[in-house]
């Protein structure tokens, strides 16, 4: 308990430190790898939850997938933070407000007599052994249907996506390679007749 | 859970359907655009069959459900789903013309249709709030590509914009309620649902919180008043041949949604949603008709036209029992076959470069064509309601269950707008009949589209033939 206790803690600490790095460092590339390590730390925080597929899908997703794509963004794009900073003076009442309105309603819904953990006490966990299979068997014996509904989702994203995107441009070069292998000799080569330089041409 | 393929029986008009979006789906990449018509033959082919499997297990008074409860199969979602191919179907002919004279004529209006399609079955089959939610929101991401299919248009991706942020937006709301909704009951499915607020001790602040969210996200979906602001726009921007069919279709599975969620899961706490639909209804009533009179596109004017349907529709829901869910069942049967002739005679009328979207681009159509004239004519007389047409009683059953049910304020408050939204509706007839024509080109339609159109228009005022069986059907599906 202590171990979890201390781990728990750490873990939090350095999650908060890496999510203040986010918004204050001033290189997006550093800002970007400190997202990294915020995604890095609240996954170890799941999994000491006993939540470890959701802990490894969160880096494999979003450290492994999501943030390449961010960081690939922030390089190619020479964007001026600059601008970005003004005016922190001017808004802070604003955000101060919001944020201690978000922090106020935290609190009352978690202390709430409605959803305090006096009504709902923690559920005791019901797998033994590990949740990426017990996951797995849900989610194809029941939950089968939903399952294959989403896929169909994912299809009309792809089919729409492709729809609103791709166009014939002209000039684009694509091979055809039905007209690459049946080329003959005559559709590639052009034989020219040169007249021979005959020695009156040096002459005048 | 699936033990045996036997179980799989209920869902087969489903799994055909989406079968053969696929095969659509691939083929389309193969078929030039000359014969992209076996596309359309196909996309069609599609509805019919399915339609035959559907009706061969189609038992208007049975219920049964499949996959652990998360899919019901009764008298109301197969109604409801056989005119949903019926309207789709439709839209596919009368779509054709419109979507190759505008350069749109290409396989994926189909798929993203058939997906639609399979979307709002799924909807209506809902027997879990998963699969509910899971259905809505495959019809809508379809339908949100569907009005942005042409690219070139940048009002068709304006209003393509505005219906995925306000989709969006009506989705989140809507999770939310279903989140609290499993907060408070310990499961998704609709019968337990509905059986723990059955049992009462709940807390009744959150269950009216639950309520509301839920209320309002259908609300948005339906698009009705005060979550009517992105119809017009989508109605409007979106070219015709999409606005055809995100018109009629969707709103048989928008009221599907409302049976599914209201009428059997939230069923113990009718009288908190049916004061909320009260309102919504009235709004709706009110800002749709009085707005549409305002109108001078024709699309524009239907759309709020649509927003004043929607307000009676819900006002067979808020009576909260059979009667009333039957009436509104009947009313969105019949407000889709409106909807597609309304829409199918702009398409008619255009032409190349040219909507005829404008009221006055109706003007003295009698003298250009006659027949197109008449057909025009049932059609606005039946959504404004007029006695020997179907939509006059569409309306008279709907405020017969309203009035039954203690409604009576709201139903006479609703006849009351109804006979000014009747202006507008009459407006167009005036134009039609007694205008001098302003363009005078030749209106060329193909065989195929006048027959359905002919046929289509014909069932809206062939009252005796069609309002005794159908309105039976909705009677049945709901004992």
């Amino acid at each position: 308990m202590v171990v979890e206790q201390i781990l728990f803690f750490a873990l939090g600490s350095l999650l908060l430190l890496a999510g203040l790095g986010v918004v204050t460092l001033k290189n997006p590339v550093h800002a970007a790898m400190s997202l990294v390590l915020t995604f890095f730390t609240s996954s170890m925080l799941w999994i000491l939850l006993r939540a470890e597929f959701l802990g490894i899908v969160l880096i494999l997703v979003y450290v492994g997938a999501v943030m390449v794509l961010f960081l690939f963004v922030v390089m190619m794009l020479d964007i001026n933070t600059t601008p970005l900073r003004e005016g922190f003076a001017r808004y802070l009442p604003v955000g101060g407000l919001v944020a201690a309105l978000m922090a106020a309603q935290m609190v009352a819904v978690l202390s709430s007599k409605h959803f305090g953990f006096d009504n709902f006490a923690p559920p005791a966990p019901v797998i033994e052994g590990s949740n990426t299979e017990a996951l797995g068997m849900e989610l194809y014996t029941n939950y089968v249907y939903p399952f294959e509904i989403a896929a169909v989702i994912l299809l009309v994203a792809i089919v729409a996506a492709i729809t609103l995107t791709h166009r014939k441009r002209e000039g684009s070069k694509t091979q055809d390679i039905n007209r690459q292998v049946q080329v003959r000799r005559d559709d590639r080569v052009r034989i020219v007749k040169v007249a021979s330089e005959s020695s009156e041409g040096h002459g005048a | 859970m699936i033990q045996a393929w036997s179980d799989l029986i209920p869902l087969l008009p489903e799994l055909f359907l989406l079968v053969m979006i696929n095969v659509i789906l691939i083929a389309g990449l193969f078929i030039d655009e000359k014969r992209r018509g076996i596309i359309h033959f196909l996309a069609i082919l599609t509805l019919v069959l399915t339609a035959v499997l559907t009706l061969r297990d189609f038992n208007v008074g049975q219920r049964f459900a499949a996959l652990g409860g998360m899919f019901v199969r009764d008298g109301v979602s197969d109604v409801l789903k056989l005119f949903i191919y019926l309207t789709t179907a439709v839209v596919f002919v009368y779509a054709k013309h419109s979507l190759r004279v505008n350069k749109l004529f290409v396989a994926e209006y189909y798929t993203l249709v058939l997906f639609a399609v399979l979307g709002m079955c799924i909807l209506v089959s809902g027997g879990n709030l998963l699969t509910v939610y899971l259905g809505l929101e495959l019809l809508a991401l379809s339908s949100y590509a569907l009005v942005a299919l042409d690219r070139d248009s940048s009002t068709a991706s304006e209003s393509a914009m505005k219906y995925f942020v306000l989709g969006a937006l009506a989705s989140g709301l809507l999770l939310y309620g279903m989140s609290m909704l499993y907060g408070l009951t310990g499961s998704l499915d609709l019968g337990v649902i509905a059986d723990k607020l059955a049992s009462g001790d709940l807390p009744p602040v959150l269950l009216a919180f639950t309520v509301t969210f839920i209320v309002v996200g259908i609300g948005f979906k339906f698009g009705a008043a005060p979550f009517h602001m992105w119809v017009p726009d989508v109605y409007h921007g979106a070219p015709t041949a999409v606005t055809l069919f995100i018109s009629s279709a969707p709103k048989l599975a928008a009221a599907g949604m409302a049976f599914r969620v209201l009428a059997e899961g939230l069923e113990p706490r009718v009288q908190d949603w049916a004061q909320m639909l009260g309102f919504l209804a009235l709004l709706s009533l009110a800002i749709g008709n009085l707005a549409a009179i305002a109108q001078t596109n024709l699309k524009r004017m239907l759309a709020y036209s649509t927003i004043s349907h929607v307000g009676f529709i819900l006002l067979g829901i808020l009576a909260g029992d059979e009667a009333g869910m039957a009436a509104a069942m009947f009313y969105v049967i019949v407000y889709a076959l409106m909807s597609t002739a309304a829409f199918g005679l702009i398409i008619v009328l255009s032409r190349a470069g040219f909507d005829a979207e404008r009221i006055e681009d109706f003007k003295g159509l009698n003298q250009r064509h006659p027949w197109f004239a008449f057909l025009m004519l049932v059609t606005m007389a039946s959504m404004a309601g007029f006695p020997p047409t179907i939509g006059f009683f569409a309306k008279l059953y709907v405020l017969q269950a309203a009035v039954d049910a203690g409604w009576l304020w709201l139903a006479i408050t609703s006849v009351v707008f109804a006979v000014i939204g009747a202006y507008y509706y009459l407006r167009v007839i005036k134009v039609m009949y007694f205008d001098e024509p302003e363009v005078d080109h030749r209106i060329t339609v193909p065989g195929d589209v006048r027959s359905v159109l002919a046929v289509n228009v014909v069932m809206l005022l062939a009252l005796t033939m069609m309002a005794g069986p159908l309105t039976r059907l909705c009677e049945q599906a709901w004992q």
